[in-house]
């Protein structure tokens, strides 16, 4: 991974750290917590320091990396009117929403863990404004508005000014360029303010390698007083190691919904993490046909491409993954049980033989037939189930020993009994697909 | 620059990685590279000087570096420079090697995880100088039949099979390395495989793109059509399918890109690499694919179906005589059981015909109508090369100088005790030459280190005594027990003369004469002795035959100054020896009254 999001309240936490350092014409109070339950905002409004809990009207949103929380109807800013929302309404209506699944209009499904929990912000939309920064191509890209909320996006060429700012630009051409571009329509009282945190904004956004930062609305109060009302932000995590005391200790959670991991898909992901080779295992359908067992990242997409290519139901793709960089023959076979199992629960509904797609590109290093050899024990620990439900098994592999670990395992299938058809470089890497699926009709 | 490679190019390898330096060593000596693809290697916490490799079934040494600039100032030639930093270093070594007067054409990054700004200045920063980077998150690029980047290409075995050992007519450019060598598997069973590759990496920001590559290819004579294996997310393909719209582009290309399979899943399912993320519709693969298809690519409808689409480009060009058959050459096999030498001689050999120094047979200086004289050759067994002659003449000078200084001298004493107890001369010799070390004879390293510094360092002569006073020793090679300012040492005063005449310039010895100024101030015995002018003038000798200051320093920690000096005196002291032998003493005995005896009854 690279560049991964992190949460509303973690950005302001960040934004908070270094305000004095690169904000320092302004004013940011930064009064946000994160809280799961409507109990533990209660507590936390006991503690020094967050008496405004309980003195101040409130706002409670998700803070879950989905946006569009206004129209799912999940931002809580008004009892009976907008700005009356007392601490035990907060509670209450926390309590009430992580007590459920809920899906949202983009079909996302899952049950809300973590809010973010702030002070009601009383302002006009004059106040408002929209600034944002990622990379496009090469570049930086800086956009600024003076028109924020969620109507940004209609109406987005006319209401955005962007301003290119290639990698290698000085500070002052920086300071220059924003100054030029910046929105035509600044009001005159907020024009010079608007633009100097502009370009305070950029050097934060670059300085702690945000890969995407957007503040929307951007509320812009008397006396240099920031109000950051909804903040997107996404860190390149690569430079992790660079930003450890910048950062802070940050979390980057999974996708909403995502976290409903299957039990299996959990045991992958923990046995990748203690490894140094790589385990990667996503189920697409429990209840597809053609699962696939696959060595190396490139081979893996191009065996899932071709499979709902060549199948034209990609349905029929149960099972999306690769193990590579070298697994051992216990990690082998952990990872072969795994799928071996989750094949193995259900018949095919229409009665065919399930296909199970051993492949592989040439390996540069890795030894073919000492990773066979931890699918081999696999297979004679499930040689049973496997002819239970019926299953047809394609092997594809080269590299080094590719010969003995073809040999080998298919020695194996012949004395469990299993159907395999084995093939080598001299076959297509993908072909093996054809095959199986021809061989079925 | 029409090819990346060629059968010429060096690379300089940076991190010590055996195996990957000893698959492209294997990689040259298969396609017979007369030599080797790695100049040096850069080691930072190795302090060897060398590492040893097979060449075929022999071993050659590699040299090793502390630095890139050091690596690349001794290699000039070598242009390429293989980065095997890790992904917290990478990013130094480019910027670095980047700012070395343009050596380096070609830099190859191995590193996965680059911070992205990181990444991003350090492409730009070559795209500004005109480096070509490779990478980052790559396993490197192939010339076949010239050049090939560490493990690219897998075992040999697969690079023979693969065809990747000679020159095709494909140039392949694919951003994953592993499906790198499937494809060369590909080109060589359906055509006649590559004549050039690059993966040019998996992260987001890699050096140079698929355009950058391609239009190389496109002005490389060795490449009569390419392929471009892209992947889902990003927008470099659209500058390939611009370049061959506007004509930039007019060889065929075969394209694909795969991660077809994301559109049928909601974002979350991260199909490939950290790259391979379509941001936007035109970023699918299924949209590149269209839009290559209809731009005039030769786009299959499958990744299944490339070997046919392959095939039928090749038979294409291959009627049309664009593609002319090739005559595969011959492998060199690799020896299978290669052994390891653990000791390596780089100064004489008697394999031949007639044993050699340094390559010189025996007799060619042996005789003095050869016009070598002893000091010839200790100059070339002690450092591989015959000096000029005023050199020479001085290391005889110090021959000679050194060579007795009568028998009360430690060494010689203890050389005629050890013959008066009946010991053979050799036992006699060992005895005396035993006792040369940092009280007898040694001044003349002690000299040479500490002049050579404080000349090096620009110390005045007064701070070098300050200096040395810090050092809490006596200045080695200054002071005499007997001679002085007033009573000079005629053996200083004949080398002196000797380089006033001779050595082109001896600023190490005249720097010397101004500190002997001072010490001899303030008293009138703390001359430069004889120790302290061999020593100061063999630093000028190595200075004036551009030795540089380390290869200076190596000589004095070596030992070589007092070698000098024990083998100048080994003359005087078998002339002791056999002295001994001639008058036939007795075994000695040291009188009882010259002994001090003091001694306290022990408690028990």
């Amino acid at each position: 991974m690279a560049q991964r999001a992190i949460r509303e309240y973690d950005g302001k936490a960040i934004f908070s750290k270094h305000w004095e350092k690169y904000f320092s014409g302004f004013h940011y109070g930064f009064k946000s917590v994160l809280v799961s339950s409507g109990d533990e905002l209660k507590k936390k409004a006991e503690e020094h320091g967050f008496e405004w809990l309980k003195q101040e009207p409130l706002v409670v949103k998700p803070d879950m990396l989905f946006g569009k929380r206004g129209k799912n109807g999940l931002v809580l800013f008004k009892d009976k009117k907008p700005g009356d929302v007392s601490l035990d309404v907060a509670a209450k209506w926390i309590d009430e929403k992580i007590s459920h699944p809920i899906t949202l209009l983009s079909g996302q499904h899952g049950t809300l863990t973590h809010l973010i929990v702030e002070p009601f912000t009383p302002h006009s939309e004059e106040q408002e404004y929209y600034i944002s920064a990622t990379t496009v191509g090469e570049d930086d890209v800086l956009y600024m508005s003076t028109e924020g909320g969620m109507e940004i996006e209609d109406g987005w060429e006319e209401k955005v000014t962007e301003v290119v700012i290639p990698i290698n630009m000085k500070n002052a051409n920086i300071d220059h360029v924003v100054r030029a571009n910046a929105p035509t329509d600044l009001p005159a009282d907020k024009k010079e303010s608007f633009i100097s945190f502009a370009i305070d904004f950029f050097k934060f956004y670059r300085d702690l390698n945000f890969a995407y930062l957007e503040i929307n609305p951007l509320v812009m109060l008397d006396d240099n007083e920031m109000a950051i009302l909804d903040l997107v932000a996404r860190l390149d995590d690569t430079a992790g190691y660079l930003m450890e005391d910048e950062w802070g200790k940050i979390e980057f959670p999974t996708a909403f919904g995502m976290e409903d991991q299957s039990e299996e898909e959990k045991a992958i992901s923990e046995a990748d993490a203690k490894s140094g080779a790589s385990l990667k295992l996503t189920i697409l359908n429990p209840m597809g046909r053609i699962w696939t067992m696959v060595a190396g990242g490139g081979a893996s997409v191009v065996y899932a491409d071709t499979i709902a290519d060549l199948s034209g139901n990609v349905a029929e793709l149960a099972n999306y993954g690769e193990y590579s960089g070298g697994p051992t023959t216990g990690e082998t076979k952990f990872y072969a049980d795994t799928i071996f199992d989750l094949m193995t629960r259900f018949k095919d509904p229409k009665g065919r033989d399930k296909i199970l797609i051993i492949g592989g590109a040439i390996a540069n290093f890795t030894d073919v037939a000492k990773t066979f050899t931890g699918i081999i024990y696999s297979l004679e620990e499930y040689a049973d189930k496997l002819k239970n439900v019926g299953v047809k098994i394609y092997v594809r592999r080269g590299g080094p020993n590719y010969e003995k670990g073809l040999k080998d395992i298919k020695e194996a299938a012949d004395r469990l009994g299993l159907y395999m058809e084995v093939y080598g470089p001299e076959t297509h890497v993908t072909d093996i697909v054809r095959m199986s699926l021809e061989n079925g009709e | 620059m029409s090819k990346l490679f060629t059968k010429d190019t060096q690379a300089i390898f940076w991190n010590n990685n055996t195996s990957a330096i000893q698959r492209m060593l294997d990689y040259d000596y298969t396609i017979g590279r007369e030599t080797p693809s790695i100049a040096a290697i850069v080691a930072p916490t190795s302090s060897a000087k060398f590492d040893k490799f097979f060449w075929g079934g022999e071993e050659i040494m590699i040299p090793l570096y502390r630095s890139t600039s050091e690596a690349a100032n001794e290699h000039k030639n070598a242009d390429v420079l293989l980065n095997f930093g890790s992904f917290r270093t990478a990013y130094d070594v480019v910027m670095e090697a980047i700012e070395l007067n343009g050596q380096f054409k070609t830099i190859m990054v191995t590193a996965e995880g680059i911070p992205e700004r990181r990444a991003r200045t350090m492409n730009q920063a070559a795209r500004d100088k005109g480096v070509t980077v490779i990478g980052p998150a790559t396993v490197g690029a192939i010339a076949p039949g010239a050049f090939k980047i560490a493990n690219i290409g897998g075992t040999i075995e697969n690079i023979v099979n693969s065809k990747l050992n000679r020159c095709g007519s494909c140039g392949l450019v694919t951003r994953s390395g592993g499906l790198f060598n499937e494809m060369s598997n590909i080109i060589s069973l359906n055509a006649d495989g590559i004549a050039e590759g690059v993966a040019i990496g998996g992260d987001r920001f890699v050096g140079s793109v698929f355009i950058d590559n391609l239009l190389r290819m496109e002005s490389n004579p060795d490449v009569k059509y390419m392929i471009l294996l892209g992947e889902v997310g990003g927008a470099e393909e659209y500058k390939v399918i611009e370049a061959v719209k506007n004509g930039k582009i007019k060889k065929p290309i075969i394209s694909w890109c795969i991660g077809t399979i994301a559109k049928h899943f909601e974002s979350g399912v991260q199909f490939g690499h950290a790259g391979a993320s379509a941001n936007a519709d035109r970023e699918t693969a299924e949209a590149k694919n269209r839009a290559m298809k209809e731009a005039g690519f030769y786009v299959p409808d499958s990744f299944n179906d490339i070997p046919a689409t392959i095939h039928a480009v090749y038979e294409d060009l291959l009627s049309k005589g664009v593609i002319e058959p090739i005559v595969e050459p011959k492998v060199k096999s690799i020896p299978k059981n290669r052994k390891v030498r653990n000791f390596i001689c780089t100064i004489s050999d008697d394999r031949g015909e007639e044993a050699t120094y340094c390559g010189i047979p025996i007799s060619k200086v042996a005789t003095p109508d050869t016009g070598f004289s002893i000091g010839d050759v200790m100059s070339l067994l002690w450092f591989k090369q015959r000096y000029p002659k005023w050199a020479v003449e001085f290391i005889e000078t110090v021959l000679k100088t050194v060579a007795d200084h009568g028998p009360a001298v430690s060494g010689a004493h203890n050389a005629k005790v050890t013959a008066r107890a009946g010991k053979d001369v050799v036992s006699s010799l060992i005895a005396g030459l035993l006792t040369i070390g940092p009280r007898f004879g040694g001044a003349i390293d002690g000299a040479a280190k500490y002049f050579k510094y404080g000349y090096d360092n620009n110390l005045s002569p007064k701070e070098f005594l300050s200096y040395m006073k810090k050092q809490g020793i006596p200045i080695p090679g200054i002071g005499h027990r007997i001679k002085s300012v007033r009573n000079p040492d005629l053996r200083v005063s004949g080398l002196k003369k000797y380089a006033d005449e001779y050595f082109p310039s001896h600023p190490v010895l005249n720097y010397a004469l101004e500190i002997e100024k001072m010490t001899t101030g303030k008293k009138d015995n703390l001359i430069l002795n004889v120790d302290g002018t061999i020593g100061v003038l063999m630093v000028d000798m190595w200075k004036e035959l551009n030795y540089d200051d380390d290869e200076i320093a190596t000589f004095i920690e070596a030992g070589a100054l007092n070698a000098f000096f024990i083998l100048g005196r080994c003359i005087g002291f078998i002339g002791h020896i056999l002295d001994e032998k001639r008058l036939n003493m007795p075994m000695y005995r040291h009188p009882w009254d010259d002994i001090l005896y003091d001694i306290e009854t022990a408690e028990i």
